[in-house]
């Protein structure tokens, strides 16, 4: 076997990127590290969310506020993101041409912008019915967890943007496609969160 | 007018002055408070005034921007990370020195109201814990660390400023809350509910909230940026066991900062949340809970402990090796004992509330648990001795820190053994002996071994020696102040005299009391005689300077390099073969300074704004949110956002060294050192020791 050892989780550029496959080492090593850190954020989020179920205070509480179809369908937008977005990384592996790969970018832009619509809109909904943050300290966790997360995903479109913005200026140099290997996992990771927050906090709510 | 000015200002009004209340109210009291609370901000006012005026009288704006400000070398970050330190450590210590003195005449008044007493403990611990001893061992791990693995810099350079950004940021917020107050009375732990807006709607608590957020991030930062640099830029050869034991220690620290920083940004999010957009977690009503932020602080604060003592431990180890003229005893056992305390601290954080009301079973578990820290702990002590054992020991000014730190933290180990026993904690908990355990772990524990260290690397940095004498002076005054000051106070928390008290009416703490203010005095002491010791050495530097880098025949690879280091560390990269990889090079019989076969071109980070900018955007949101000036946080928020993405744009990110500025450098050094003459460990503290190091082979006295 003539396989070349993988230099990080996930997926490397290989060999045929020289520069931009050696630079990546300490980039996304390094990027994996801060994940770990953002991780703990969510992680106490989850446990402060678990701890204040039963605060509700007499307000309105996960039976009455949750909608399980939104949750899907917002669920499906991210899903589906991650998968256009491995596409996206499997273009700038494999494609030499940049319309693919710029093409699949936009596709994840827009389904995660799809996704933060949804979830704002959700958000609205919530409010009205008298779901408000003040209203009791089980409320108060759900809008710190769960608007948290969507914060990540506004942020990754940013970068997103930043990183189009960057091909279209530089190319695909070392630093741009760098910047693609990072923002891969921070999306994949969102999706994992997501994930969590759907079973815990919807399924969980709804059961 | 009054819209705009509202518009403006947010909540900012007169009474922010420092001297308000005694214009409103002017009582004696008052008056005494508002003189000091004035002088405090005079103080940083005028300190303002004296840097802008020398820095444009000597026309320096240009050069501590491009030298300093934007550097991304890890050296000077390094240093004015220690500046932050040193700067926070002189004032905590004078709010230390009112504390004591406010309690030697406390029975039944004292001068200082109580609001200010408040403030003082607040500022004193925040400052202490965030911006004096994060930014000082983050300071010399940022010097040292790098050249010890044997790398140019670390993995994120502009990250590593910004983090200084940061840092200095949270600082300056602390800083511009004596002219601008009042600062929290919550303590260094602002537990809710306290802290909650219903108790404290001022502006104290989010001063307090943003400083300590702007420091976490910083923090969390640095932690990734250690721990890749470690992995990944060692030079080859240096495996994981020929590490130097403080690249393990710092190694440990990074992992720490990784993990123990988010709690506290969570905390300390999620109380800001309460008291700005009124959500309810920490809140007495609507289903809030306020032992979740006692539950997510101490998360956060005993890893922190940790992050805290554990460069110290790694500072400790390469002085008592070097200055015994001795490799490490159990070196294998001191990076184990490192690892199992590391992991240790994050099961053990509920022993800071076993009154909070937990079942006794838990309790218990988590005191087991807390003792279990002291079999690691024990054996380092240990190692430590056996180092000195039987070695030729020098009494140099990081000894004395060292051997002063092993008695006092001995002791203290041992009271927190006490403190470890849920049932004694009962009778003792948020009493003075509190108070004296964790200064008694921390002032010889941490700050014996950041001043030890910088005794220890000062020649490294600026290419002298500190001055011996001074040094020794400070470094016994330390000694003697702490134990004067806090050694009473183990007594006055078992009389049960309450931490953080304003005034007490038991006749019978009188004594003690006078004898810790005593205590505090002598350490003002020590920190005037360490500024002396400065002076001195600053004005002395022509005789003590050391440009062949090695004054204390050191063992690791710092050492190599000329002092103070070139701006790329390594002429060429070292290749490493052992533990104590310089001590082997330099007995092997290949010299000190082999002589490099070729030099190659050397790419280093290029200077970059992203601090500074960082640094400022930094202060301006958490000033804005403090006192609700909402147009400040948005646009410095905006400004911050377009730097992040701008930077994503930069491409010029490095600068090449050519190899023949290397090579004219490095053999201008090199030809400088072969015209020094080596020194035996008995000339060390006399002029004749320019750095280098007489070899064992000429007779050196090991």
């Amino acid at each position: 076997m003539t396989a070349t050892p993988s230099r990080h989780p996930g997926l490397n550029l290989g060999h045929a990127h020289g520069d931009a496959h050696e630079a990546s080492e300490e980039f996304v090593f390094g990027f994996w590290v801060f994940m770990m850190s953002d991780l703990i954020l969510f992680g106490l989020l989850f446990a402060t969310y678990v701890t204040m179920l039963g605060g509700t205070a007499g307000g309105p509480g996960p039976g009455e506020l949750f909608e399980l179809k939104s949750a899907f369908i917002e669920t499906m937008l991210l899903l589906v993101s991650s998968f256009t977005f491995g596409m996206a990384s499997l273009a700038l592996k494999y494609r030499t041409d940049r319309k693919v790969l710029v093409a699949w970018l936009l596709v994840t832009l827009l389904l995660g912008l799809g996704f933060l619509a949804h979830e704002l809109y959700d958000f609205h909904k919530m409010f009205t019915e008298g779901g408000v943050p003040s209203r009791s300290g089980f409320l108060s966790a759900f809008f710190a967890l769960v608007p948290l997360h969507g914060l990540h995903v506004t942020g990754a479109c940013i970068w997103l943007i930043a990183l189009l913005g960057q091909i279209a200026v530089h190319g695909l140099d070392t630093p741009t496609k760098t910047g693609l290997m990072r923002l891969a996992i921070l999306w994949h990771f969102l999706d994992v969160v997501w994930i969590g927050i759907f079973s815990l906090v919807y399924l969980g709510g709804i059961v | 007018m009054n819209h705009w000015a509202e518009w403006l200002l947010g909540r900012l009004d007169w009474s922010a002055l420092p001297f308000w209340d005694a214009i409103v109210d002017p009582t004696t009291k008052n008056i005494v408070n508002a003189i000091i609370a004035s002088g405090a901000g005079a103080m940083v006012i005028l300190g303002g005034l004296i840097a802008i005026g020398v820095l444009t009288w000597t026309r320096r704006w240009r050069w501590l921007w491009s030298e300093w400000l934007t550097s991304p070398d890890h050296k000077k970050i390094g240093i004015m990370f220690i500046v932050i330190a040193l700067v926070m450590l002189a004032r905590a210590v004078i709010e230390a020195v009112f504390m004591r003195l406010q309690q030697a005449v406390g029975l039944g008044g004292g001068f200082l109201t109580a609001e200010h007493f408040g403030q003082l403990f607040t500022t004193h611990g925040t400052i202490m814990v965030f911006f004096m001893a994060m930014p000082f061992l983050t300071g010399i791990i940022n010097y040292v660390m790098p050249l010890q693995i044997g790398t140019r810099d670390l993995s994120f350079p502009v990250m590593n400023s910004v983090s200084l950004g940061l840092t200095a940021a949270g600082a300056a917020l602390v800083m511009v809350s004596l002219i601008l107050a009042p600062f929290s009375t919550g303590g260094w732990s602002g537990y809710p509910s306290f802290t909650e807006s219903a108790a404290n709607p001022g502006a104290g608590v989010d001063y307090w909230i943003w400083a300590v957020t702007l420091s976490t991030l910083s923090s969390t930062l640095t932690g990734i940026n250690f721990a890749v640099t470690i992995y990944k830029k060692r030079a080859p050869g240096m495996s994981w066991f020929r590490l130097p034991l403080f690249t393990w220690t710092a190694l440990c620290t990074a992992i720490l900062m990784i993990f123990g920083m988010p709690p506290l940004t969570v905390a300390t999010a999620l109380l800001a949340l309460d008291r700005y957009l009124d959500f309810h977690f920490f809140t007495a009503d609507l289903g809030g809970n306020m032992m979740n932020y006692v539950n997510l602080f101490w998360a956060f604060g005993h890893p922190e402990v940790y992050i805290l003592i554990l460069p110290a431990f790694g500072i400790f180890s390469e002085i008592f090796s070097t200055f015994s003229g001795k490799k490490l005893y159990g070196y294998g056992a001191l990076v184990i004992a490192t690892m199992a305390i590391a992991v240790l601290s994050f099961t053990v954080w509920l022993h800071h509330f076993f009154t909070m009301g937990q079942s006794a079973h838990i309790n218990a578990i988590f005191g087991i648990a807390t003792m279990l820290i002291g079999i690691p702990t024990g054996v380092k002590v240990y190692d430590w001795m056996l180092t000195m054992f039987r070695g030729r020991i020098r009494f140099a000014v990081p000894m004395i820190y060292a051997v002063g730190f092993i008695i006092l933290f001995a002791i203290g180990g041992l009271t927190g053994i006490i403190l470890a026993v849920p049932s004694v904690d009962y009778q003792i908990h948020n009493s003075l002996f509190l108070v004296a355990h964790f200064h008694n772990m921390l002032i010889p524990g941490l700050l014996f071994g950041m001043l030890g260290g910088t005794n220890f690397w000062f020649p490294k940095a600026f290419g002298f020696r500190l001055e011996e004498r001074w040094g020794r002076r400070a470094a016994l005054c330390w000694i003697v102040g702490f134990m004067l000051a806090f050694f009473p106070l183990y007594a006055l928390g078992v009389l049960g005299m309450p931490r953080r008290s304003a005034a007490f009416f038991e006749p019978a703490y009188l004594p003690w009391t006078l004898a810790a203010a005593v205590g505090a005095l002598i350490i003002l002491l020590a920190m005037l005689l360490l500024l002396i010791q400065l002076w001195v050495s600053i004005r002395d530097r022509d005789t003590n300077r050391v440009p062949a880098g090695d004054p204390w025949d050191g063992r690791s690879l710092e050492w190599s390099v000329s002092a103070p280091p070139p701006e790329y560390n390594f002429p060429v990269i070292p290749e490493v073969h052992s533990r104590d990889a310089y001590m082997r090079q330099k007995e092997n019989g290949r010299g000190a300074h082999p002589r490099p076969d070729e030099y190659t071109d050397i790419v280093m980070p290029a200077n970059s704004a992203m601090g500074p900018i960082m640094a400022a955007t930094g202060f301006l949101i958490a000033f804005g949110l403090t006192w609700y000036e909402w147009w400040l946080v948005a646009a410095a928020g905006i400004v911050s956002l377009i730097a992040l993405v701008a930077r994503g744009y930069v491409r010029q990110r490095t600068r090449t060294i050519p190899a023949q500025t290397v090579r004219r450098e490095h053999e201008a050094w090199l030809e400088r050192v072969s015209r020094i003459r080596p020194v035996s460990r008995r000339e060390e503290q006399t002029p004749a020791n320019q750095g280098l190091a007489m070899s064992p082979l000429e007779g050196a006295i090991q």
